[in-house]
C-alpha cells in the first residue's frame, strides 16, 4: 500500500509538471503536442549531466545541476516548436508530431554515439546514474521520498500565481483567447507565445528528468517516455486548463498508472485478476469519456492552434 | 517558366525535394559531429539501401523487402491524407493500424479465416476506431487529435491483451502464420518469384491501386468534392446542403479502414510477429504522417514519398555500426517531417518572389513605354 502511495505521488508529480507546461503553452495559444519529445530531450539533458558528474559531488550540487541541464535542454528543444509555429506559422499539429519523433530519434543517436565513443564495444542507448540518483531520494522508513514531489507542489503554486495573479499571466491568457484584442492594447503576441512555449519546454524538461528518475537508475533512450507526454495532455484537458484541477487530475491518473505497476502486491486487487494492461488503459478511457461529456462547453483557449498573423483582423 | 513555377504541383515537388535535401544535410552534419571520417559514406549507405550490394539477386530481394514495408506505410499515408483533405488531422491512424494488425492476426490464428476475410475484418476494425473519432468530433465536439491519441493507446493495450491469447509459449511474440495459419498468408501471384522473396505479395499492387482509387474518389467524384468542400469550410458546406456531420464520420471511417488494411498488409505476409508486450504505438502510423506531407498531400505523390521513407529506413542498418547507429534514418525522417511544417511558408515565399519579379518587369516595361512616348 505504501508502494502504491509512493508511485502515485511520483507519477502525479511528473504529470502535474508536464501538464502545467502544456497549460502555459495552450493558454498562450500554441498547442504543444510535442510534450513527449520535450520530455525525452529534458531527460537526456539531465541524464548526461548526471553521467558526467564526479561520483563524490555533494547532493545539492547534483540536484541543482541536473535540473538545470534538463530545463535548458527542454527549453532549447521547445524553441524549435516556437520558431516554426509562431514565426513561420507552421501547422502546430505537424510540428508537434515531428518533435515527438525527433526527440526519441535524436536522443538515441546521441546517446549511442557517446556510449560508443567511450567504449567501442558499447552500442546501447542506455545511460546509468545509480550513484547520482541517490541525491534525489530520501528514505522515510520504507517510503522512497523523491524531491520532485516537493518541486511539483512548488511549481503548482507558482504556476497558479503566475497565471492568475500577475500581469504576465493575464496577458499570456489573453493571447490564447483573442490575440487580436491583446495586440490592440499593446501586448506583443509573438513574445507572449514564445514565453508560453518556452515555459512548457522548461516544465516538460523537468517532467522528463523526473520520469527517468522515478523507480529506475538507468534509462534506455530508445523507449522514449512511453506515452507520458500524451498522458499529460489528457491530464491537462481533464483539468480544464486550470492548475488546481490539473493537479487533481494528475493524482487520479497517477493512481491508475501506479496501480498497473503494483496491483499484484495488493491483496484484493490481485484477487480481481484484472490484467495490468487494463489499468494502463484506464486513464485514456476515462479521459475519452470525460471529453465526450464535457467538450460541448470546452474551456480550451479559444485561439489555440491558430497561427497569429498581425495582418489578419 | 513563371507559369510553370506558379503551378501548385510543381511548387509541392520543389518544396518536398528541399525538405529531403535539408533533412539529409542535417543528418550528414550530425554524422560529421559523431565521426567525421565516415560521415559521407554513411549517408550514401543510407541512401543506397538495396543498391549497396553488388549481387543482383540480393539486390532484387532487398528491394522486395523494402516494398513489403512500403505497402502498409502507403496505406497509413493515404489514411492521414484522406482525413486531411477533409480538414481533419487523423493522428489516430497509428491506432487504427494497430487495430488492423490485431484483427487480422486474431482472425487468422484463432478462427482460421482465409486471407481475404482477415483483411476485410482488419478494415472493419480500423473503420470502427475511425468512426468513434468521427462520432465524437461530429456530435460531441471532441478534437480529433486528442481523441485519436487516446484511442491509439487504448488500441495498443487492447491488442496486446487480445493477442496474448495467440502468443508463442516461450516468447512474447504471436504465433507464426506459416505453421499455424498458412491459409491467411497473402497470395503472391508470382511476385515472390519475381523478387525471389516469399514475403512479396499482392499487398504491393493493391496498395498502389488504392492510392489511385483515393485520388479518383477525392478529385473526380461528387462525393469527394463534397468531402473537400466540408474540409474547406464546414459552415459553407452545411449551407450548401451537404450533410457535414455525416461527411466527417464517413471520412474517418474510410481513413480508419485504410489504416486497418495497412496493418493486415504487413502482418499477413508473416514478415513480422507482433510483440504482445509492446509499450509504444508502432511508428508506422506516424511515419504515414511524414509520407503524406512529403508527398505534397497528393495520393500519387504519397506512393513515391512512402517508398522514399521506407527506403532510407531500411538503409539505416547499412551504416557502419561501429561508428554510427541505424536510428540515423529515423532522425532524418523526423527532421523531414519537421521541415514539412514550413512548406506553406515556402510556397507563399515562392509566390511572392514570382509576383514581385513579374511586377518589376511590368514596371520596367511601363517605364520603357513612357520613355518611348516622350521621344515622340
Amino acid at each position: 500500500m505504501l508502494l502504491l502511495l509512493q508511485y502515485t505521488l511520483i507519477f502525479a508529480s511528473i504529470l502535474t509538471l508536464v501538464a502545467l507546461g502544456g497549460c502555459f503553452s495552450e493558454h498562450s495559444g500554441v498547442i504543444n503536442l510535442g510534450l513527449e519529445g520535450i520530455m525525452v530531450i529534458g531527460a537526456l539533458g539531465g541524464a548526461l549531466m548526471m553521467r558526467n558528474m564526479p561520483a563524490g559531488s555533494p547532493a545539492f550540487v547534483i540536484v541543482l545541476l541536473t535540473l538545470l541541464a534538463a530545463v535548458v535542454f527542454g527549453m532549447a528543444y521547445s524553441s524549435l516548436l516556437a520558431v516554426a509555429c509562431i514565426n513561420f506559422k507552421a501547422d502546430q499539429t505537424i510540428v508537434g508530431t515531428a518533435l515527438n519523433m525527433l526527440g526519441t530519434a535524436a536522443a538515441t543517436v546521441l546517446v549511442k554515439a557517446i556510449n560508443t565513443a567511450a567504449d567501442p564495444n558499447n552500442h546501447s542507448a542506455t545511460i546509468e546514474y545509480v550513484e547520482q540518483k541517490k541525491a534525489f531520494i530520501h528514505y522515510f522508513g520504507s517510503f522512497e521520498f523523491n524531491w520532485f514531489m516537493v518541486i511539483a507542489v512548488v511549481i503548482l503554486v507558482l504556476a497558479w500565481m503566475t497565471l492568475y495573479k500577475t500581469k504576465f499571466g493575464l496577458r499570456l491568457m489573453a493571447c490564447g483567447e483573442h490575440p487580436q484584442a491583446a495586440d490592440s492594447v499593446g501586448i506583443n503576441v509573438y513574445k507572449m507565445r514564445w514565453s508560453g512555449v518556452l515555459i512548457s519546454g522548461l516544465l516538460g524538461g523537468l517532467g522528463g528528468i523526473c520520469y527517468i528518475l522515478a523507480g529506475v537508475s538507468q534509462w534506455q533512450f530508445e523507449y522514449g517516455v512511453a506515452g507520458f507526454g500524451f498522458l499529460a495532455l489528457a491530464v491537462m484537458i481533464f483539468g480544464q486548463w486550470k492548475p488546481w484541477r490539473i493537479a487533481l487530475a494528475a493524482l487520479l491518473f497517477g493512481l491508475f498508472r501506479a496501480l498497473s505497476n503494483v496491483y499484484f502486491g495488493i491483496g484484493f486487487l490481485a484477487a480481481l485478476n484484472i490484467p495490468g494492461t487494463v489499468y494502463n488503459m484506464m486513464p485514456y478511457i476515462v479521459s475519452l469519456i470525460v471529453l465526450a461529456l464535457t467538450s460541448k462547453k470546452s474551456r480550451a483557449p479559444k485561439a489555440e492552434g491558430i497561427p497569429y498573423d498581425k495582418g489578419m483582423r | 517558366m513563371k507559369k510553370f513555377l506558379k503551378n501548385d504541383a510543381v511548387q509541392s515537388l520543389i518544396a518536398s525535394l528541399l525538405c529531403i535535401l535539408m533533412g539529409l544535410l542535417i543528418g550528414y552534419i550530425v554524422l560529421l559531429f559523431i565521426n567525421s571520417a565516415g560521415a559521407g559514406n554513411a549517408i550514401l549507405d543510407v541512401l543506397k539501401n538495396f543498391m549497396k550490394t553488388s549481387n543482383p539477386e540480393r539486390r532484387v530481394r532487398l528491394l522486395g523487402a523494402t516494398l513489403v514495408r512500403t505497402a502498409p506505410l502507403l496505406m497509413c499515408g493515404l489514411s492521414v491524407l484522406f482525413a486531411y483533405k477533409v480538414g481533419l488531422f487523423n493522428i489516430g491512424t497509428a491506432g487504427q493500424y494497430v487495430a488492423g494488425v490485431c484483427a487480422s492476426l486474431y482472425a487468422a490464428l484463432a478462427w482460421g479465416w482465409g486471407w481475404l476475410p482477415c483483411m476485410l475484418f482488419a478494415i472493419v476494425s480500423g473503420a470502427v476506431l475511425g468512426a468513434i473519432v468521427g462520432f465524437l468530433k461530429a456530435y460531441r465536439n471532441v478534437n480529433e487529435v486528442i481523441s485519436g491519441i487516446m484511442l491509439n493507446w487504448i488500441a495498443l493495450y487492447t491488442s496486446n491483451m487480445i493477442l496474448t491469447l495467440q502468443k508463442q509459449e516461450a516468447s512474447h511474440y504471436t504465433l507464426k502464420l506459416k505453421e499455424n495459419a498458412p491459409q491467411a498468408i497473402l497470395p503472391s501471384l508470382g511476385l515472390d518469384k519475381l523478387f525471389n522473396y516469399d514475403k512479396v505479395s499482392i499487398a504491393i499492387p493493391l496498395a498502389i491501386l488504392l492510392a489511385v482509387a483515393v485520388y479518383i474518389v477525392l478529385n473526380r467524384t461528387k462525393f469527394g468534392y463534397e468531402l473537400r468542400a466540408t474540409g474547406n469550410n464546414k459552415n459553407a458546406a452545411k449551407y450548401a446542403g451537404m450533410a457535414e456531420k455525416r461527411n466527417i464520420i464517413l471520412t474517418l471511417i474510410i481513413s480508419g479502414g485504410l489504416a486497418g488494411i495497412g496493418g493486415a498488409m504487413l502482418y499477413l505476409t508473416d514478415i513480422e510477429q507482433w510483440s504482445v508486450t509492446a509499450t509504444s504505438v508502432p511508428g508506422m502510423g506516424f511515419n504515414g504522417i511524414a509520407a503524406t506531407f512529403l508527398g505534397g498531400l497528393n495520393p500519387i505523390g504519397t506512393i513515391f514519398s512512402s517508398f522514399f521513407i521506407q527506403h532510407i529506413t531500411d538503409g539505416g542498418p547499412n551504416v557502419d555500426t561501429n561508428l554510427y547507429c541505424a536510428q540515423i534514418s529515423d532522425l532524418i525522417t523526423a527532421i523531414i517531417i519537421y521541415l514539412c511544417g514550413f512548406v506553406l511558408f515556402l510556397k507563399t515565399a515562392m509566390n511572392r518572389a514570382i509576383d514581385r519579379s513579374a511586377e518589376r518587369k511590368a514596371q520596367k516595361e511601363k517605364a520603357l513605354a513612357a520613355e518611348k512616348g516622350g521621344e515622340k
